[in-house]
């Protein structure tokens, strides 16, 4: 009955708002004309990146945050855990993921310098990097996390520390992030290679740290 | 029709579903891919209709990659909490509340 | 202009973003006296922006709002809608300084209350940091997209803290949180896809003037879709099944936290909304809104009156006690109706969590956690006992706690536009609230039976006393300083 209730309320309303989209007049801003005139201004070419990390930068300060709370706010829930211990797979995959891996890793470094001019960036270098730490992993070649030492909570926290160390260190220029257009370039590319790092060890901590024996308590 | 208009129209029946889904299913794991749903769901009526004629508009697409990362974040934590619940009790969806 | 360093309204989300990360790299357990230091230096900064807000804002003008000029930064130097902007007004100051002014007590609290090793205290410090750091984020935003960046950092903060450390009741409550809370979340994203398909922009300052009474028919679908996101996130009847489990399971400072702070977010967005960009659209709901509101006073009340465990009892409060603010909705045009609004939200926060730290330390005192079992406790937790009378004051709208400035503010804002039933409804809630408040202390001051706690009540850290008493005693004696707060809410106007 519920069931009944609530897909029709939900299908009446994706009719609904499918119907109010189609006659939908213009919009009143168009943002592309600002956005690709400071583009220049703005330290990087390509105008996705420039709005991630320039004019809408501290949208994605905010996000690193969201991802590192994610990590935390799993060790706070897993609490004292133990790694799973690694089952070896096939030698064959093994040996496919040794070679895949230096790989990946020229493959996340060049994304990671594309994304001045092209898509590609932090996330996404990250992204390849953490794939092939879980990829190590699941081939059992490494092991799963523990809760983190020192060393590796400093590396998560890196990433974030650096870009609110550069947004706290441009505020006497008169705004939180505002580059200097001269710096902007090298900024972006100081932040998001400490970015690349973290990012990667969090989006492969999302993973590792859910690795354990399920016979542990 | 244009293609952000498809986009944008595939978007709100995603999103539809992926509430859905959230509300009517038990089973924690597809309760959670019912909220991806619903995310791009979300995702796709923003990036498609700001596109609606087909030009590409940066800041949607920013604005998307932000939002895949909450996602992720989100859905990390969702799973994390999954996994906990099942190592607790054995179970992998919500007991009902004892209410008191 | 003042030296462009010391922006108080920045350093507030830097600086909690700053401690919480070092308290993380502290390691497991550690970082209480950061937390701590941390949070007293925003309360100051809080302080200092408000003064700057009730001085007029600055030479640079910002956004007008109801609430008088606003102090604005732009972002990246670019200003909306390419960039984007912070705004602070009195209703975002008022919030800055009610988010500073719980969250200091309540970390001194938790310092005593985590007891080394627990679990569910390990992570606390940077777990809270990042929450605090969210809500200030979230009340200085003017901008939609970012609003919901920051509402996923307060919704995923408030789940973890609440599973951290819990059994099965408690991960079962924290997963049903954060279903609501994405489906919240969610909704608002599609309502700020939609705008942003509209018009292109999701700079508040910048919608504003754009959206009006006639309105493409999908302006009213986003703003309906945000609303009911958001309400879903207050927990407003009929969406607050996921409250009381959720605030009811949690450890005490946890608990205070979550009601006093994370609800009055999303109605303050709420409010924003009202007041601001769909200002011409959400007033056809305002009777809605006060109905749930109602409703919401009524079956809160009852299930407080009726609950067994003592948190539990406590967050059917909160839920009866956000009803108040719904109620408000239909009145907006007094302005008199706004300010009763946030002194009902600061007389909540205050109250609600005075009254959780205090059910806190009962529970830790007496071993168990119905509200049967604290008889005999009045004997040996004094301290704590008029914490929780002090806290029941308010909720109940006793004079001259703040719970009766604001009460008497929306009854007097009801009358004079002749909704009496408004009225009614808000005295009906407070004879309510005395009821449950009342069987807790009637319990209390109940001698305790022969034999049952033999060994008497545990000892109990002085801390914890005297934070949940500071609390309290504050939310009564902000009733004899309400004048100032009105002030800074009418800042500029």
């Amino acid at each position: 009955m519920k069931r009944m209730v609530v897909i029709a309320v939900a299908a009446v309303f994706a009719m609904v708002l499918g119907g109010a989209m189609l006659d939908l007049p213009l919009g009143a801003i168009d943002l592309r004309i600002p956005v690709a005139a400071n583009l220049g201004e703005s330290g990087v070419s390509h105008p996705v990146t420039a709005v991630l990390l320039n004019y809408r930068g501290y949208d994605t300060l905010l996000e690193i945050a969201v991802l590192l709370l994610a990590l935390l706010a799993i060790l706070a829930v897993l609490g004292e855990t133990r790694a799973a211990t690694p089952r070896a797979a096939h030698p064959v995959l093994q040996t496919l993921v040794r070679l895949a891996t230096p790989l990946m890793i020229v493959v996340a470094v060049y994304l990671l310098w594309a994304g001045a001019f092209r898509p590609g960036g932090a996330f996404q270098a990250g992204a390849v990097l953490a794939a092939a730490a879980v990829l190590l992993h699941l081939v059992g070649l490494s092991p799963g996390w523990n809760t983190p030492r020192l060393k590796l909570r400093m590396g998560l926290a890196a990433g974030f520390a650096v870009f609110l160390a550069v947004a706290a260190a441009l505020l006497p220029q008169g705004a939180l992030l505002r580059y200097p257009p001269e710096a902007a370039g090298a900024l972006i590319l100081l932040i998001e290679s400490a970015l690349t790092l973290s990012l990667a060890l969090i989006l492969a901590g999302l993973f590792l740290l859910l690795s354990r024996d399920e016979e542990a308590p | 029709m244009t293609g952000g208009l498809l986009f944008a129209l595939t978007g709100v029946v995603l999103f539809a579903m992926g509430v859905a889904g959230v509300v009517l299913i038990g089973h924690l794991l597809r309760r959670i891919l019912a909220f991806n749903l619903m995310g791009s769901g979300a995702f796709l009526v923003l990036v498609g209709l700001a596109q609606r004629n087909d030009v590409p508009d940066p800041v949607p697409q920013a604005m998307v990659l932000t939002g895949i990362v909450v996602a992720v974040a989100a859905t990390a934590l969702a799973l994390a909490l999954a996994r906990k619940l099942h190592a607790l009790t054995g179970h992998l969806e919500l007991p009902e509340d004892a209410d008191e | 202009m003042s030296d462009p360093a010391f922006q108080p309204l920045v350093w507030l989300i830097l600086l909690p973003l700053g401690w919480s990360t070092l308290a993380f790299a502290l390691g497991p357990g550690r970082g209480a006296w950061t937390a701590i230091a941390g949070l007293a230096t925003q309360l100051w900064l809080a302080f200092m922006l408000a003064v700057k807000v009730g001085a007029g804002g600055t030479a640079h003008a910002g956004p007008d709002s109801p609430m008088g000029t606003a102090v604005t930064h732009q972002v990246g130097g670019w200003g909306a809608p390419l960039g984007i902007d912070l705004a602070v007004d009195g209703l975002s100051a008022a919030m800055l300084l009610l988010t500073q002014s719980v969250a200091l007590p309540l970390a001194v609290y938790a310092r005593s209350y985590f007891k080394t090793g627990d679990p569910a205290g390990v992570w606390f410090w940077p777990l809270m940091g990042f929450l605090i750091a969210g809500l200030n984020a979230l009340f200085v935003s003017a901008d939609l997209f970012n609003i919901y960046v920051t509402l996923e950092l307060v919704g995923l903060a408030a789940v973890a803290l609440v599973a951290a450390g819990g059994g099965a009741q408690q991960v079962a409550a924290a997963l049903r949180y954060l279903f609501a809370t994405l489906v919240g979340s969610g909704a608002y994203l599609l309502g700020v896809a939609l705008l942003y398909g509209t018009y292109g922009t999701v700079s508040i300052a910048t919608l504003m003037p754009l959206v009006s009474a006639d309105a493409p028919r999908l302006v009213w679908i986003a703003g309906g879709l945000m609303v009911a996101g958001l309400m879903l996130k207050t927990a407003l009847f009929p969406f607050h099944f996921w409250l009381p489990p959720a605030h009811g399971g949690a450890p005490a400072p946890v608990s205070a936290l979550l009601s006093a702070l994370v609800v009055k977010a999303s109605f303050y967005l709420i409010l924003r909304l009202w007041l601001g960009p769909l200002q011409a659209l959400l007033p056809a709901f305002a009777w809605l809104l006060a109905a749930l509101g109602a409703a919401a006073i009524f079956w809160g009340s009852w299930q407080a009156i009726h609950a067994v465990k003592l948190k539990r009892l406590i967050a059917y409060s909160t839920v009866a006690q956000l009803g108040y603010l719904f109620l408000i909705f239909p009145l907006l045009t007094h302005p008199a109706a706004l300010k009763a609004g946030v002194m009902q939200i600061f007389a909540h926060g205050l109250a609600k969590a005075g009254m959780f730290a205090a059910a806190g330390v009962m529970i830790k005192a007496t071993g168990q956690d119905t509200v049967a079992g604290l008889a005999g406790t009045v004997e040996r937790l004094p301290v704590t006992l008029f914490a929780f009378g002090l806290a029941g004051m308010t909720l109940m709208g006793l004079p001259p706690s703040s719970g009766f400035l604001a009460k008497w503010q929306i009854i007097e804002a009801a009358l004079a536009q002749g909704h009496w039933i408004i009225a009614v409804v808000a005295l009906a809630g407070g004879l309510l609230a005395a009821v449950y408040v009342f069987r807790v202390l009637r319990q209390a001051f109940l001698l305790a039976p022969e034999g049952a706690m033999a060994g008497g009540v545990a000892a109990v850290p002085r801390a914890l006393e005297w934070s949940a008493f500071a609390l309290a005693a504050a939310s009564v004696v902000l009733g004899l300083r309400g004048v100032e707060l009105m002030q800074l809410l009418g800042a500029g106007a």
